[in-house]
């Protein structure tokens, strides 16, 4: 048993095929020791299956998966230091809660297993359930004895296939704080497969995107939000208004000048793919403002408002039909009325720069419920 | 009544309802069951003959007499039906989880095939096993053909000398009466059996494979006690009517494999001993509840009783 195998995990050029239906393509991924790394990307992405994969579940078409340098790839689940939280739970009905904890401690000959198993239900807040039986518990409760009953054995890699999809919203905000605060404390690696983008930036170091079984991109997640790198990855980790833009000049101090139907803004130049004139220029909803204030500014006329308390959102109509929506922060500036003309404005380096050759509405209409 | 008059009048019709849905069960309990058993039970406790009718003495000695008499049959009966329950067991475990769990559309077919047999008299498919286990029968000429006659002979020596064969034929043995009883029985444990391992949730085999359990641990630690509310209901099933069955003894055993049935209906039928007879089927009932109340508390499914 790779029993000590400790490091970073390393996933080198994995393809996983089902019939003809390739479900992971090519995926090469470094995670390193004792980060929150979360995978990922809409239904069918292949996020699971590379989970799978790495639990030893599924076996790879392709590639080899190694921990710390010692290579697992062809080791069974039962042989490998790798722990999963199911998403279905997958607690065993017939055991109480103690002897779900300890299952793994005592398949492995712990003889500390009771102090261990209790020590772990301690530590997910719930040290008065051992005798109970799992049916007996709500969802919530045995979500965190899946969750106890991997992290007992201190492995190598923890992995988490969407633990939070079952619980209501509430529960799920409390728990995805509560499983930082766990993995900051034990140390281990997480790997947390998930397709809500906000559960995903709230918790992991490091999140790879993952779209039609690749990996779009990868980092923490400010640098997704902020410089995404696909069509993709832009839609899916919040709202994005794309414009379509030609460069129209060379650099000169730090700024770029570019044209957007007819008008004239600049980017920063820091910003723009090399050799690539056919742009999309993206912006967030929160970083346009209403109002002349930003040096790129356009003109449209308000179609929608709605009130939302801390933010008023709006959707305003360019000349050219296009809807750019717009996010104003509830801090007492000057609202905006339906059928109002007003100016959209912006300042360059505020925006994000993606080729024009990309799908605009790649990971747009993904339904994350 | 405490409550009210009210409450009386509004209670008073839904409170008679569910006596009404039990009262044609009950009835036929009553008639069918209850009634010939304190008859069976006061025709044991009396002395007298035939002819000159029964007079109830409390004659506690049949009983004595019936087990220092017919203790052999009794016990050989419990060992036949205990062997044809494990090979039920063995035979129907696997066939269940096929069934269940990797026939895909074939479950129906596959299922309607398991109750196939009961389209046949149960006396014709026990007959069935003469043409196969016989001298000349289905198995001993195919096993010439194929020049195994030398394993057949082994065999035959090996029931032999386990004591469940005469040595030199495979018909009229105990082996004979065994392969009656699994055959004839397997219905009764592979239905309940498909029953429950259908219910099972393979993942859990995945949880215990993640948990360092190798696939037989997985199977004793997870699947197997998971399994047991039907493999209790199965071998309950099986090993009841097996220890009382007298059809397999009688069309494919000997003098030297009667069973427990066979000994009351001759007492019954042939020799017309009324109180013995009652005294036996008395002493198997207990014995069985016995037996099945222990066996079930040991295997921890009491919610079963």
């Amino acid at each position: 048993m790779a029993d000590h195998a400790t490091g970073d995990l390393r996933l080198s050029r994995i393809t996983k095929r089902f019939d003809r239906f390739v479900a992971v393509d090519d995926v090469s991924l470094t995670v390193p020791e004792g980060s929150f790394f979360a995978l990922l990307g809409p239904s069918g992405c292949g996020k699971t299956t590379t989970l799978r994969m790495i639990a030893g579940l599924d076996r790879p078409s392709a590639g080899s998966i190694d921990i710390g340098g010692t290579d697992i790839t062809d080791l069974k689940p039962y042989q490998r230091h790798v722990n999963t939280v199911f998403q279905s739970y997958a607690l065993f009905p017939h055991l109480d809660i103690l002897d779900n904890v300890a299952f793994g401690l005592r398949q492995r000959g712990d003889k500390d297993w009771k102090a261990k198993s209790q020590e772990a239900l301690a530590l997910v807040q719930l040290p008065d359930v051992a005798r109970k039986r799992p049916t007996q518990l709500s969802g919530g409760m045995q979500q965190r004895v899946a969750l106890a009953r991997a992290l007992v054995n201190r492995p190598a890699v923890l992995l988490l296939d969407e633990p939070l999809g079952a619980l209501d919203l509430k529960l799920r905000r409390q728990m995805q704080i509560e499983l930082k605060r766990i993995q900051s404390d034990v140390g281990l690696t997480f790997v947390h497969v998930t397709h809500d983008q906000e559960e995903a930036m709230t918790m992991a170091d490091t999140i790879a995107v993952m779209n039609a079984g690749k990996v779009e991109q990868r980092g923490d997640p400010a640098t997704l939000y902020e410089h995404p790198a696909s069509t993709f990855v832009a839609n899916f980790l919040g709202q994005s208004n794309l414009l379509e833009a030609r460069i129209t000049g060379s650099a000169s101090g730090g700024r770029m000048p570019a044209q957007t139907h007819g008008h004239d803004v600049v980017v920063a130049a820091d910003r723009v793919p090399d050799g690539i004139n056919d742009v999309w220029i993206g912006v967030r909803p929160e970083k346009l403002r209403l109002g002349d204030s930003g040096t790129n500014q356009l003109k449209g006329v308000v179609t929608d408002a709605s009130f939302t308390g801390v933010s008023t959102q709006y959707l305003v109509r360019m000349p050219w039909g296009f809807e750019v929506m717009v996010v104003q922060q509830n801090d007492g500036s000057a609202r905006a009325t339906v059928e109002e003309t007003v100016t959209v404005s912006w300042d360059p380096g505020q925006e994000f720069i993606l080729d024009q050759r990309q799908d605009e509405t790649a990971g747009a209409e993904i339904d994350d419920a | 009544m405490p409550d009210g008059v009210a409450a009386a009048t509004v209670r008073k019709r839904p409170n008679w309802v569910p006596y009404a849905l039990l009262a044609p069960g009950l009835l036929w309990l009553v008639v069918f069951f209850v009634l010939p058993t304190l008859s069976l039970a006061s025709q044991s406790l009396q002395t007298g003959d035939v002819y000159n009718g029964y007079s109830l003495t409390w004659h506690v000695q049949t009983y004595v007499d019936a087990l220092s008499t017919y203790w052999p049959q009794l016990l050989r009966s419990l060992m036949y039906a205990g062997l044809a329950t494990l090979l039920t067991l063995l035979l129907g475990y696997p066939l269940a989880w096929f069934v269940a769990h990797r026939s895909g559309r074939w479950k129906n077919v596959l299922l309607v095939l398991v109750i196939a047999p009961f389209y046949t008299s149960f006396l014709i498919r026990t007959l069935a096993w003469q043409t196969i286990l016989g001298d000349q029968g289905l198995l001993t000429s195919l096993l010439d053909r194929l020049h195994l006659t030398w394993a057949l002979h082994g065999f035959e020596s090996f029931l032999g000398a386990v004591g469940l064969g005469s040595g030199s034929q495979l018909l009229y043995s105990p082996f004979a009466v065994i392969c009656g009883l699994t055959y004839n029985f397997l219905p009764f444990m592979v239905l309940p059996l498909y029953a429950n391992i259908e219910r099972l949730d393979l993942r859990l085999t995945e949880a215990a494979s993640d948990l360092y359990a190798s696939p037989v641990q997985a199977f004793r630690r997870v699947i197997w006690p998971l399994s047991l509310p039907g493999v209790v209901g199965g071998t309950l099933l099986t090993f009841i009517p097996a220890t009382g069955d007298y059809i397999n003894s009688v069309l494919l055993g000997s003098a030297k494999t009667t069973m427990i049935g066979q000994v009351i209906d001759a007492q019954f039928l042939r020799v017309l001993d009324y109180p013995l007879a009652a005294a036996l089927s008395f002493i198997l009932m207990v014995v069985i509840i016995v037996l099945v109340m222990s066996y079930v508390r040991r295997a921890g499914t009491e919610e079963l009783l």
